[in-house]
């Protein structure tokens, strides 16, 4: 982050000044990472644990 | 910055127009409520004959018109009014030039190209597939094709959103984070990559197989994957409304969100769970275990149905605190019942919110519990839970902003103010109603996508009760008062945009009433001392009603034949 | 403003408002509530559809649900044999454009292994009045242990799109004291 913030009276109380962005605010800052985690979430849930799920259902003897 | 960006400054907002990103949004705009009025003939001959006084079209034409309403207005109508909503939150509101609009037009003519394609379809009269097209159920392979390349030109313009967004930034044209309403399409956004992904994977080889290249399309398979897309373009829609309600209510009241945090918190738990409700028809399949089942139906432990109901509170609330800051302060609704009920955005926005809360979500949580799915599935009561999110809701939504859209960007008077401050309750209304009493013909049974509830051509007897038919009857009116809904909104604004007094280069627009920015609510005072007691009122009913409404439908579940 | 960036820099500390936080709770709770129940009724309730599947060629599954129909059947019924399988057996209903074959005559209060396959497209199986309604796949064989309490006579409607004489698939299942 590289913004320097010199606007409102609540900035943090963090003193390193620089990096003091809160991690979740940056997380959701950022449109390439939750993307990311947009995609894998459902795509790993629903999509790959389905199809595994259908794979694994047995042929009638 | 580039010299070459045409840009114009809005006079009412102060904000930097870029004329590329203006003309998308109209060209979106107007494709999609061309869509939207060819959708809505099809679905009014659809309910037309469903209503059994009527029985309108005969059997061939029903399934062919329930096929294209579910195509147009599901998918076609809202996707172009989605990129519409992408560059209007990205370029616009971010101040910034829009990216690559050569590729956004690329998209478009996909889009465009795609619909056309996938409609003649239809017409054509082989692919009566409905919306779904389950295999082994083949239509023509234009359908599928069309449906690709439709796919394909929304990818583009969601990249197109994501690249202004790294041009806005990087350029500098806004400080700090973005606006919670692009925050709001970027979740849009997000889950609409996750959905055409989806559809390509699914829908690509159905082409192939539909041309003879691949012999086998699994329909366990198919149908995971296909409602992967088809209902996470229903969770674009969710999570473009929600951020139409907040655009409008800050447009309108000057409102702020009443917490950063929290209503950025509950887009996260939309861009991260909702799409797992594709789980909600697939809860009667055989094969998938509990767990699957529970996990996903339940968006993760009902995570996203949280941002949901974030959202029903904060949205009214931010209204409720921005009218109490000016002075609306007299007893618990003042500030509503003084709410600009003749302004089409408003009304049009705040029945949006609740129907899209009473009637589209209470439902859908219901009907998407694992075990009660049982009792609702493949009945009228589905199409009835998804006109009440999808059209009460969404479409609602979408038809109150762009009340706000033709002044705004379209820069035209908006016509026949009157009847546009009747339009979202006629058209409201009728809505409510088609979704009601589709919901209770479901629970009396009665199945959707059917032409004939007599069942007089089967070989053998079977009879809905009595009530269903009423239900049906009631059905039919309530669509028909829709239908005419629609048709005013069609009319104002086909009429405004193309007929309607140009409005001057400087010149602010009266109607919709936006007050300028400087009306903006700053602060709403300390956090301990906010006080939106009505809106605690109006939740506190929500949550009744739901409460009450599931265990009802575990009561109803219960009274079945047991099975395992 | 939510159509403007956040006013202050740094809003993720922002306190949230006590009415918010309240409501969050409440909602978060309630969602735990209904997750619950789910898994609460699988131990408690009686309406649990299994998860027992096979994959089965329609070929197969017609060879079985013939096998029933030869030793079963009791009587004809406008073209439909009636078929009375022995209470706790493997039950077998073809979905088929557009039928449900055969009819099944069932006794009251006695379990059954009720399998559900499609020789075609999709078809959906919607009991009716009871109004359980379940998808039926060609390729799959959906087993269900069904228990009919209440004797009458009863529809089974298609409920999932099938083509043309859709509106025509109605089948149907005696409950006999």
């Amino acid at each position: 982050m590289t913004e320097t913030s010199d606007s409102e009276e609540a900035v943090s109380p963090d003193p390193s000044g620089q990096d003091s962005i809160p991690l979740m605010q940056r997380v959701l800052d950022n449109p390439f990472l939750l993307l990311v985690l947009g995609i894998a979430v459902p795509a790993v849930f629903y999509i790959i644990w389905g199809i595994i799920e259908i794979t694994q259902i047995p042929i009638a003897d | 910055m580039s010299n070459l960006v045409d840009f114009r400054t809005c006079p009412t907002t102060g904000l930097r127009v870029d004329k590329s990103a203006e003309n998308l949004i109209k060209a979106n705009a107007v494709a999609a409520v061309v869509f939207l009025s060819i959708g809505g003939l099809f679905g009014l001959l659809v309910a037309l004959t469903r209503w059994p006084a009527v029985h309108f079209l005969p059997a061939d034409w029903f399934y062919l018109a329930l096929t294209a309403h579910g195509l147009d207005v599901l998918l076609v109508w809202i996707i172009f009014f989605e990129m519409a909503v992408l560059y209007f939150a990205s370029a616009i509101l971010l101040n910034s030039r829009l990216a690559g609009p050569r590729w956004a037009w690329t998209g478009f003519g996909l889009m465009l190209a795609g619909a056309l394609i996938t409609n003649v379809a239809v017409l054509r009269g082989q692919s009566s597939v409905m919306f779904t097209s389950y295999v082994p159920m083949q239509a023509e392979p234009a359908f599928y094709l069309g449906i690709i390349l439709f796919a394909v030109g929304a990818l583009i313009g969601c990249f197109v959103f994501f690249g202004t967004l790294v041009i806005a930034k990087q350029a500098r044209t806004y400080e700090g984070s973005i606006p919670l309403v692009t925050f709001g399409a970027l979740t849009a956004a997000i889950i609409a990559v996750f959905t055409i992904a989806s559809g390509a994977i699914i829908l690509i080889p159905t082409l192939l197989w539909s041309v003879g290249l691949v012999s086998h399309i699994d329909p366990l398979v198919y149908k995971t994957i296909w409602w992967a897309m088809g209902h996470s373009s229903q969770q674009i829609n969710v999570s473009a409304h929600v951020a139409v309600w907040y655009a409008i209510a800050a447009m309108v009241f000057g409102a702020k969100p009443l917490s950063e945090k929290v209503s950025r918190m509950a887009f996260l738990m939309y861009i991260l769970f909702l799409q797992l409700a594709s789980a909600h028809h697939m809860l009667v399949e055989p094969g998938f275990s509990p767990e699957w089942k529970i996990f996903n139906t339940s968006y993760a432990m009902y995570l996203a149905v949280l941002g949901s109901m974030i959202h029903g509170m904060t949205v009214p609330g931010s209204i409720e605190a921005a009218q109490r800051a000016r002075g609306l302060t007299k007893g618990m609704f003042e500030w509503l019942r003084k709410a600009p009920w003749g302004n089409p955005a408003f009304a049009g926005m705040f029945m949006s919110l609740v129907f899209f809360g009473f009637i589209g979500g209470i439902s859908g949580v219901v009907m998407g519990t694992e075990q009660i799915n049982l009792i609702m599935h493949n009945t009228l009561y589905v199409p009835g839970h998804f006109h009440g999110t999808v059209v009460a809701g969404t479409t609602l939504a979408f038809m109150a902003i762009t009340y706000l859209l033709v002044p705004l960007i379209f820069r035209r008077e908006l016509m026949m103010k009157k009847l546009a401050s009747w339009q979202p309750y006629v058209f409201g209304i009728g809505v409510a109603g088609i979704s009601l009493f589709m919901m209770g013909a479901g629970t009396l049974g009665v199945s959707r996508r059917h032409w004939d509830m007599t069942f007089a051509d089967a070989q053998l007897p079977f009879d809905y009760p009595s009530a269903a038919y009423l239900m049906m009857g009631l059905n039919g009116i309530f669509a028909v008062l829709a239908a005419i809904g629609g048709l005013m909104f069609i009319v104002i604004v086909v009429g405004s945009v193309f007929f309607g007094r140009r409005l001057g280069q400087d010149e602010k627009p009266e109607y919709p009433e936006v007050p300028p920015q400087s009306a903006a609510v700053g602060h709403y005072g300390s956090s301990e001392t906010l006080r939106i007691p009505g809106t605690v009122f109006l939740v506190g009913i929500f949550f009744v009603a739901f409460v009450l409404y599931y265990f009802v439908n575990w009561k109803y579940l219960s009274e079945v034949w047991p099975l395992s | 403003m939510a159509i403007t960036p956040p006013s202050e820099r740094i809003w993720w500390r922002q306190p949230i408002a006590r009415v918010e936080l309240i409501w969050i709770c409440l909602a978060f709770t309630w969602g735990l509530i209904m997750f619950f129940m789910m898994i609460y009724w699988h131990g408690a309730g009686q309406q649990n559809l299994s998860s027992e599947a096979y994959q089965i060629k329609p070929e197969r599954f017609a060879e079985r649900a013939q096998a029933m129909i030869d030793n079963y059947q009791v009587r004809e019924e406008n073209g439909f044999p009636v078929v009375r399988p022995p209470a706790g057996s493997d039950v077998y209903l073809i979905a088929r454009l557009w039928q449900w074959w055969p009819i099944l005559e069932l006794e009251k209060d006695q379990s059954y292994r009720l399998h559900l396959s499609s020789m075609d497209y999709q078809h959906g199986f919607s009991l009716q009045p009871v109004n359980i309604n379940v998808q039926v796949h060609p390729g799959y064989d959906m087993v269900m242990t069904l228990k009919p309490d209440q004797a009458g006579e009863f529809g089974v409607v298609c409920n999932e799109f099938c083509g043309i004489g859709h509106h025509m698939m109605v089948g149907k299942i005696y409950v006999v004291e």
